[in-house]
């Protein structure tokens, strides 16, 4: 496997969806070549960095505008609901 | 993407009890998800009003849309789907008042081939500890703001919301080919920009050039 293929397959690879043949091929590629294995290496880290980056809490003006119309919304359609 | 807390309701079992009527229910399930969705429409819309109103309207369309649930994804994932398509009907609506490039459609031979990677080299920290530091949150917002929006709308969908190939390329009326070409850009868009402020210098290596 060259480096340009193994570009092509780089996806597959990380996401652990790959025909075990390939995937054998690639790690038998990353063996002998250092920038491949730290480019799938920094790619996994982008991956968990944006993963484990926790969404911010709404800011309360919003929140309460939210919910507000959320609340308006639930009383025209069943009629009763929060007090 | 469940996420009961421990000992609360499902996010299933409180779906249900809100199709029962019970707004209690629904307000808590608003809140177990509120968070990720905004982010979703933020990500897609890069506006902030834009995307509290996409947030909004996602929210009463789950609402007008309790009994369609069949559970055939989880909760989370169907609340996701209907934020980004949410978000992508607004992103349309724009690009009815000016050219832009469709984030959904195309073909998979109108995408370019990946870039090279460039800077290659080892972080110096692990995600875990970087995730917390807001220097790092906003790079992380940068760089991907900095993406073409086919390929931010694709990587925040796959790789941070977690949908599949399959949901993703349905969301955005595209092949599950093309998904995977985008995502596959995006990635090495992501990793080189990220690479370049929190690779270490010292363990560089040059790329590859040769064939073996």
């Amino acid at each position: 496997m060259k480096c340009e293929e193994m570009l092509k397959a780089l996806n597959d690879y990380v996401d652990g969806d790959v025909d075990p043949r390939i995937c054998r091929e690639f790690e038998k590629h990353l063996v002998g070549c250092d920038p491949c294995r730290i480019v799938i290496d920094n790619i996994r880290k982008t991956i968990s960095l944006y993963r484990g980056d926790e969404p911010y809490p709404l800011p309360r003006e919003f929140h309460d505008r939210l919910h507000d119309c959320l609340r308006a919304r639930w009383r025209e359609k069943y009629g009763r609901g929060p007090s | 993407m469940a996420t009961s807390d421990a000992g609360g309701p499902s996010d299933l079992e409180l779906l249900n009890r809100a199709r029962e009527g019970q707004w209690e229910a629904f307000e808590e399930l608003v809140a177990r998800f509120e968070r990720r969705v905004l982010r979703v429409a933020e990500r897609i819309l890069q506006q902030r009003q834009d995307a509290e109103d996409a947030t909004q309207q996602t929210f009463i369309n789950v609402m007008e849309n309790l009994e369609q649930f069949r559970g055939e994804a989880s909760v989370g994932t169907w609340i996701l789907r209907i934020a980004a398509n949410q978000a992508l009907t607004v992103l349309r609506k724009r690009r009815s008042s000016r050219l832009v490039q469709p984030v959904a459609g195309g073909s998979d031979s109108d995408e370019p081939l990946p870039p090279h990677p460039e800077f290659i080299a080892q972080w110096r920290d692990d995600p875990a500890d970087l995730a917390h530091r807001s220097e790092v949150r906003r790079l992380i917002d940068e760089a991907l703001a900095e993406l073409d929006e086919k390929y931010r709308v694709v990587f925040q969908l796959r790789d941070v919301e977690q949908l599949s190939t399959r949901e993703t390329a349905e969301i955005l009326e595209i092949s599950e080919n093309n998904v995977k070409v985008r995502l596959l850009r995006a990635r090495l868009q992501l990793r080189e920009r990220l690479t370049r402020v929190l690779g270490d210098e010292s363990t560089r290596v040059t790329p590859p050039t040769h064939d073996h």
